[in-house]
């Protein structure tokens, strides 16, 4: 916890410490999202290429979108940011690193990250997206951090399963959750920390992971350096950052970052009529399905022939089946070649070579799960903004 | 003898490898600050400590996003995240807030 001057001084004093330094310009130019009030800077950050800045305090940043054109993984120095308390570890060192896993368990364990990488590694490629990604396209507006569709990312993320963990510390009957907080507090001590909670299940399943490394480097020290939860196919806001505290409860979690943020209708497809409030709300948890145009961008003029579109898929750990791709705005559909399968938790990437004569195209593309989930034409709508995933359009002009 | 750099050099690395140095980063100064306007001072006072003025700047525009909506979002950051903000200063706040977003 800090007090309200080391915040201040934080806040104000830049370089003066030793090791990642911002160097040079800090705000290079701007970058207007395509929605109202969308101006915001480009902003460098140690160990960061230019990125969107949303916030600076707690940092957020938005991943530029042309990133997503270079393949299915998305690189460390261009993945998202996203804090929600202002208290944001800056000095950490590996070797005192510890955690701790308490609660309804055996045996409590503390554990080093040198003991964390001595057990066997495992690896998984995996999409994380914020729960309130491409919010500012949501229509009426809401409230929340106004981000475009740069708020997600792919990863191939190494570490080693919170069930091996689970298991060495011995979960006792009875355990129905297991929380999740990390090192990033609240400024106050009257704001809730930022906690977060799976049921015993999901947490012991083998696929929910604590994550040390990332495309085959540390953390970066803004996605949550030197360990952070990794829950493929569900939203970033369960992949605690920084992740330092395990506890295992016999009870359903129920501090604000649950019981009250972070909640969808609990209605079919999660929605409600555009403006009105749900009756009732549940935990969000999987990804809905999505997919993008990377290769151009809206409002465009390209080149009248042959082009080859592309982009990537994905959803929420079912795996994508298909994408279809439309030029004349939703008339006519034509399937997508896919690219390499990285796993059903990993952007998938599409081609289709098209030919366009002199004219306005309006593109859609949309994806579909081996669930036989798909992408709605218009989009839905929720209070908080979250689940985003109307079909795509990308107007371009051909000559 | 000619093998001492190599050792010399392996026991290096081994020492890197046992050892991985403290990480210490340094955040960027603040690219926003608060809008010049009657009152911009107890806002300052009362919101920044726990978030930068973009918080604020990028909120969305219009005519819903005036009055009403600045009150709602001040009494959350009261209530849900525990502001210490005097009574005195919220109608302070509401109305610097929808004067000047």
């Amino acid at each position: 916890m800090l007090n309200r001057r080391e915040l201040m001084q934080r806040a104000g004093m830049a370089a003066l410490a030793t090791g990642l330094s911002a160097r040079g310009a800090f705000a290079l130019e701007t970058i207007t999202l395509p929605f109202g009030n969308g101006e915001r800077p480009l902003v460098r950050y140690p160990q960061k290429r230019p990125m969107i800045g949303l916030t600076s305090r707690p940092p957020q940043l938005e991943t530029p979108f042309s990133i997503f054109n270079d393949g299915p993984i998305t690189p460390n120095n261009a993945f998202f940011v996203r804090y929600h308390l202002a208290d944001v570890p800056l000095n950490i060192d590996p070797d005192t690193f510890t955690l701790e896993i308490k609660g309804k368990v055996d045996k409590p364990l503390k554990l080093s990250l040198r003991d964390i990488k001595k057990m066997r590694a495992v690896e998984i490629t995996a999409v994380n997206q914020c729960s309130g990604n491409s919010r500012g396209f949501f229509n009426p507006r809401v409230a929340g951090g106004q981000l475009g569709n740069g708020a997600m990312g792919c990863a191939r993320w190494r570490g080693v399963p919170l069930k091996a963990v689970l298991d060495m510390a011995g979960v006792q009957a009875g355990a129905k959750q297991v929380t999740f907080n990390g090192m990033d507090g609240p400024v106050s001590d009257k704001t809730p920390d930022f906690i977060k909670a799976l049921d015993i299940d999901h947490a012991s399943d083998g696929e929910v992971m604590l994550a040390y490394g990332m495309n085959g480097e540390d953390l970066p020290v803004l996605n949550g350096f030197p360990l952070r939860l990794v829950v493929p196919g569900y939203y970033g806001t369960y992949w605690v950052k920084h992740l330092n505290e395990i506890t295992v409860i016999d009870s359903v979690y129920d501090g604000f970052w649950m019981k009250s943020a972070y909640r969808i209708p609990d209605t079919p497809n999660n929605s409600v009529e555009p403006g009105t409030a749900p009756k009732s709300t549940i935990p969000i948890n999987r990804f809905t399905v999505r997919s993008f145009i990377t290769s151009v961008t809206d409002g465009a003029n390209v080149k009248a022939g042959r082009t080859k579109l592309r982009g990537i898929a994905f959803d929420g750990g079912k795996g994508i089946k298909e994408v279809a791709v439309s030029i004349d705005g939703g008339k006519t559909w034509m399937p997508a070649k896919l690219g390499k399968d990285l796993g059903k938790y990993a952007f998938r990437e599409w081609t289709l070579p098209v030919k366009l004569a002199a004219g306005s195209y309006e593109l859609k593309v949309r994806a579909t799960n081996n669930g036989g989930e798909t992408q709605p034409m218009e989009p839905l709508w929720n209070p908080a903004g979250y689940l985003r995933n109307v079909v795509e359009t990308v107007r371009v002009t051909a000559a | 003898m000619r093998y001492a750099p190599l050792l010399a050099l392996a026991g290096c690395l081994l020492l890197t490898a046992v050892h991985a140095a403290p990480v210490s980063y340094t955040l960027p100064e603040e690219t926003a600050d608060f809008k010049p306007g009657p009152n911009r001072d107890v806002v300052k006072a009362n919101c920044s400590a726990c978030h930068s003025a973009d918080y604020v700047q990028t909120q969305p525009r219009g005519e819903k996003f005036k009055k009403d909506f600045w009150q709602a979002e001040v009494t959350k950051m009261i209530k849900v995240y525990g502001a210490p903000i005097d009574d005195a200063d919220v109608p302070k706040i509401v109305e610097y807030l929808t004067a000047s977003y």
